[in-house]
């Protein structure tokens, strides 16, 4: 019966999206107030309709009702409670759902944060983001209802697949679809801006802390995907440039753009059009993304199973989606009057420079992903483009943003002097390159990427530090000065990250028996034993190995080679001694004569500072959320219109 | 002035003209270059009989079918009757080639489900395979008198690919 | 013969000496290294985007085997990408090839950048051009200086 209920609830959240996506719209054109006060009422009943369903589904996977087909091809009797769960979106139809059930939560967030924002404004918002659901519902509902019942009911479960049953993969896919439906909040206003016509400085300022928010997940949504690849898939890797993982990068990228040319629209009213085109192509490429994931144009590791139907679909629903924005923007943005006069010298246009590379940056990983399709269509052969090809372009694109990077916050508006950011710039310019000539040296040998890579970090995190020393020492900082130092720190570090791991890591592929050794970056393994040990849905075969260095023991690692009841293909569970400076990383290849095994050792400087620059990152965005600024109340009585008092506001550096 | 903005609605067009098209094509399947090249010379022996040899040489002056299967491959399976079908009614040699296999698996399925080569040669290391671009069974080469590989079929052959591909191009091969 | 049974019972006790080095799995290193660099740059046809390097396929472990027997060889690396372009077509290449069907793909990224470099400047050289530069009149001026004030309580 709950799987009914479900799949009721999600009839009744379409027919309520329907009326959340067109009344308030309606309303706020003709100025029908009893249509646009539907706004946030109907987005309140559509995410508690979300809800029941989402809870349905993940009853149905908890009580193990192997009669929905869904539940059926993701779960199996044995599979721990916890990821029961998680494999609620597993799959296609349950990832939709948890999309869906997300953009409805996101939607009643708007509802409820926006009480001093203007009635008219929040109302075609909340209408755009209840078109874009209903289009999704009416995506699941007619190709991939999770609530398809198995007659006859299956005796137990395929199984979640086994690379899922981790709790990385747990909590991944919810963070990056947090991000990619909160871009669609940043839409929505983009879309609401265009429709009223009203774009200024007030409309930048509600946009933000939403883009933010959404931004916050996307990071740390994409570096837990990329630290689950590197702990669970056993050979060290962090990034493959794989089409799917491009498709969450480039939302990344357009919404760091975002967020800074937002920054300049409400501080200066500047960038307007530049803004709502950033926040169109943010969540469209949130959509280009779901299609190419399901669609099966591309292959990739992460593809769901495709149906050439879905595909379709998708792309139709994109072409209205997208294709409506931005026949709207067309029509629109030239009416948009242009904001202040600056100079070509000056921390809008050093700002609006580094957004045009982040651009140039997405648009080149778009470029590579799509290639391969683009030549197969025109009939010109087939080729594959892949991580070299990647590496080769993202690195000069933006090294010019991470020079960029340390030198803006010292620029002024309007208008300012190179001569006098250069003055207070010698310091981190020495430090980068003592830095970028000595660090390579000292980590076992020179190359332009790791000399080029050490600097960049440093130049960044040095003018970065010496700027808040600076200003700490005149006054305490509001959070958004934080907020950005912290972010900018947080690329540092990711950079020095990728530049050690990538220029210094070593590794050892070895057979090794009971008491053998190997020496890996420093390291001493010895292998001591490898035995069975059983899972509640796997049997494993568990090694032990004693860890040393300059003869004292350390630790033991106890990598394990799964063998799933459900699956023929053996998983590896590489066992990591992270630390501050350094991973060390053993994983169990396959089993060899004897008591032998092919063992891979790992020695990875500095790995973990990549994603803890991505916390960092993250963090920063928290902090510009939590600025004081969006928990002002704004003055009802006040004479000053907004426009003008925030541009006062944002003066100061 | 105008015109500039709508150029992120030109390019997204032309982005989903691509996509599009992406839908009807399948990324996963390599396309041959060796085709309207010379078939790869090799020297095997013969699955039932290992005493014999056979090389592509051989069949020099005929149009010929060379189809690469295994015992493990399921799709195999499926193509085997639209094969058995094909030799009984053509009068083209149909060669096969074992692929990564052990003679009595391979022979235990021509035993059961039936012969429909003229001989089947026998590559255990799957080296030839590699020289022939086989990357997934099964695969088949239609070959010209000359010796030159003319068509590779990717996947299990249907009645429908007889029908519309590769009886035609028998037919023009067997006129030149 | 006594040196023949010395001989033996060495070999006897090295084998049952207990911790020893482990050996590699690969039996020659330097081959090994040339190995992973080339096949790293190699595309796993049967996988769904994975290298030559790191997949565990059959067919891309016997691929590897050629390779090595290449690399032993003494074949240069681009005679080995050769080899395999040559049966499988350059959809086996990670690394596009450089041919008039990549020149966009190659060119573009730093195409783009230099054209959206040079638009902005030019952009920006118009846009300052069309705004009139407006100053604040002196009553205006006290108005700020009000708010400011006002704002900084």
């Amino acid at each position: 019966m709950t799987p009914e209920l479900g799949h009721f609830a999600l009839i009744l959240a379409l027919c309520v999206s329907l009326v959340q996506g067109t009344l308030p719209l309606l309303g706020a054109q003709y100025a029908r107030r009893e249509w646009i006060v539907l706004a946030r009422p109907a987005a309140q009943a559509t995410f508690l309709l979300m809800l029941a369903s989402f809870g349905a589904l993940a009853w149905s996977f908890y009580a193990n009702d192997f009669s929905v087909q869904y539940v059926a091809e993701h779960s199996n009797s044995q599979l721990p409670t916890v990821y029961r769960f998680g494999a609620v979106w597993g799959g296609h139809e349950g990832s939709l759902l948890l999309w869906v059930f997300m953009l409805s939560g996101w939607s009643v967030a708007v509802a409820f944060f926006s009480r001093t924002l203007d009635e008219t404004m929040v109302a075609r918002v909340i209408a755009v983001l209840g078109l874009v659901m209903t289009g999704l519902l009416l995506f699941i509902l007619f190709t991939s209802n999770p609530f398809n019942r198995l007659i006859p009911a299956a005796e137990n479960g395929r199984d979640l697949n086994p690379l899922l049953q981790d709790p990385g993969l747990v909590f991944h896919p919810p963070m990056l679809y947090m991000g990619y439906v909160g871009f669609a909040v940043a839409f929505a206003f983009a879309i609401a801006a265009l429709l009223s016509g009203r774009l200024d400085a007030a409309w930048a300022r509600w946009s933000r802390p939403w883009t933010t928010g959404a931004w916050i997940f996307l990071t740390l949504g994409i570096a837990l995907g990329s630290w689950w690849a590197y702990y669970e898939l056993g050979w060290g890797g962090w990034w493959f440039w794989d089409p799917v993982e491009n498709a969450s990068f480039m939302p990344w990228l357009l919404g760091t753009a975002l967020l800074h040319s937002l920054a300049v629209t409400e501080k200066r009213g500047s960038f307007k059009s530049w803004t709502v085109l950033l926040a169109i192509g943010a969540f469209s490429l949130s959509l280009l993304g779901t299609f190419l994931v399901r669609s099966g144009v591309l292959t990739s590791v992460h593809a769901f199973a495709t149906d050439p139907r879905r595909g379709i679909f998708i792309l139709i629903l994109l072409v209205l989606v997208v294709g409506a924005s931005l026949t709207l923007f067309a029509w629109r943005a030239p009416k948009v009057a242009l904001g202040g006069a600056f100079g070509l010298i000056s921390r809008e246009s050093m700002l609006l420079t580094g957004n045009v590379l982040l651009v140039v940056a997405c648009a080149s990983v778009l470029l590579g992903t799509l290639y391969p399709l683009i030549i197969d269509a025109l009939k010109l052969g087939k080729i594959s483009v892949g991580p070299p090809y990647f590496n080769a372009v993202f690195v000069p694109v933006m090294t010019p943003v991470l020079f960029l990077l340390a030198a803006v916050p010292l620029a002024r508006w309007k208008h300012t002097d190179i001569k006098e950011i250069a003055l207070r710039m010698w310091i981190p310019g020495a430090l980068a390159l003592i830095a970028g000539a000595l660090v390579p040296i000292a980590m076992g040998g020179w190359t332009v990427l790791t000399g080029l890579g050490v600097a960049l970090s440093i130049w960044v995190a040095a003018s970065g530090v010496i700027q808040v020393v600076r200003r700490v020492r005149s006054s305490m900082p509001p959070a958004s000065f934080w907020a950005m130092h912290l972010g900018h720190f947080g690329v540092a570090v990711f950079v020095f990250g990728v530049t050690m791991v990538g220029g210094y890591q070593e590794e050892q592929d070895v057979r090794m028996e009971p008491g053998d050794t190997v020496s890996v970056g420093g390291y001493q393994f010895k292998m001591i034993e490898v035995k069975d040990v059983p899972g509640p849905n796997y049997s494993a075969a568990q090694g032990a190995f004693e860890v040393s260095r300059n003869g004292k023991v350390s630790q033991v690692l106890q990598p394990e080679k799964r063998n799933y009841f459900s699956s023929t293909m053996p998983m590896t569970e590489a066992a990591i001694d992270a630390g501050f400076t350094r991973d060390v990383y053993v994983s169990l290849g396959e089993p060899l004569e004897g008591k032998a095994w092919a063992v891979r050792v790992y020695y990875k400087p500095f790995v973990d500072w990549i994603w803890g620059g991505c916390l960092l990152m993250a963090l920063g965005g928290v902090f510009a959320i939590t600025d004081r600024r969006y928990r002002l109340r704004v003055k009802a009585a006040s004479t000053v219109p907004t426009e003008v008092a925030a541009g006062l506001k944002g003066a100061t550096p | 002035m105008k015109a500039k903005f709508l150029i992120p609605l030109g390019l997204f067009v032309v982005l989903v003209g691509f996509l599009a098209v992406g839908l009807g094509l399948d990324p996963r399947e390599v396309p041959s270059p060796l085709v309207n090249k010379p078939a790869p010379l090799f020297k095997l022996t013969q699955l039932e009989q290992p005493e014999l040899a056979f090389a592509p040489e051989e069949l020099k002056g005929k149009v010929w079918l060379f189809n690469v299967w295994a015992s493990w491959c399921v799709a195999c399976r499926q193509e085997h009757p639209v094969l058995m079908e094909f030799s009984r009614s053509k009068n083209i040699p149909v060669i096969g080639l074992d692929y990564k296999d052990q003679r009595k698996d391979a022979m235990g399925v021509l035993r059961r489900a039936g012969n429909p080569y003229d001989l089947t040669a026998f590559d255990g290391d799957g080296r030839v395979g590699i020289d022939y671009g086989v990357y997934g069974v099964p695969e088949s080469y239609l070959i010209d008198k000359a010796g030159v590989i003319r068509y590779k079929h990717i996947g299990p052959i249907t009645a429908e690919d007889l029908q519309k591909k590769i009886i035609p191009l028998i037919n023009e091969l067997n006129k030149s | 013969m006594k040196y023949l049974y010395a001989l033996a019972l060495a070999l006897l006790c090295c084998g049952t000496a207990g911790a020893k080095e482990a050996t590699l799995l690969a039996d020659d290193p330097v081959v090994e290294q040339r190995l992973i660099a080339i096949s790293e740059e190699l595309r796993c046809l049967v996988c769904q985007n994975e290298s030559l390097a790191g997949s565990r396929a059959d067919l891309a472990q016997d691929l590897r085997r050629e390779l090595r027997g290449l690399i032993k060889q003494g074949k240069t690396d681009a005679e080995i990408k050769e080899f395999l372009v040559s049966r499988y077509g350059d959809f086996v290449l990670y690394r596009p090839p450089v041919k008039p069907t990549t020149w966009l793909l190659w060119a573009g990224p730093f195409g783009l950048m230099a054209v959206g470099v040079v638009a902005l400047f030019m952009y920006l050289r118009r846009r300052n051009a069309a705004i009139a530069p407006d100053e604040l009149t002196d009553e205006e001026r006290q108005r700020v200086q009000a708010l400011l004030q006002e704002g900084e309580k």
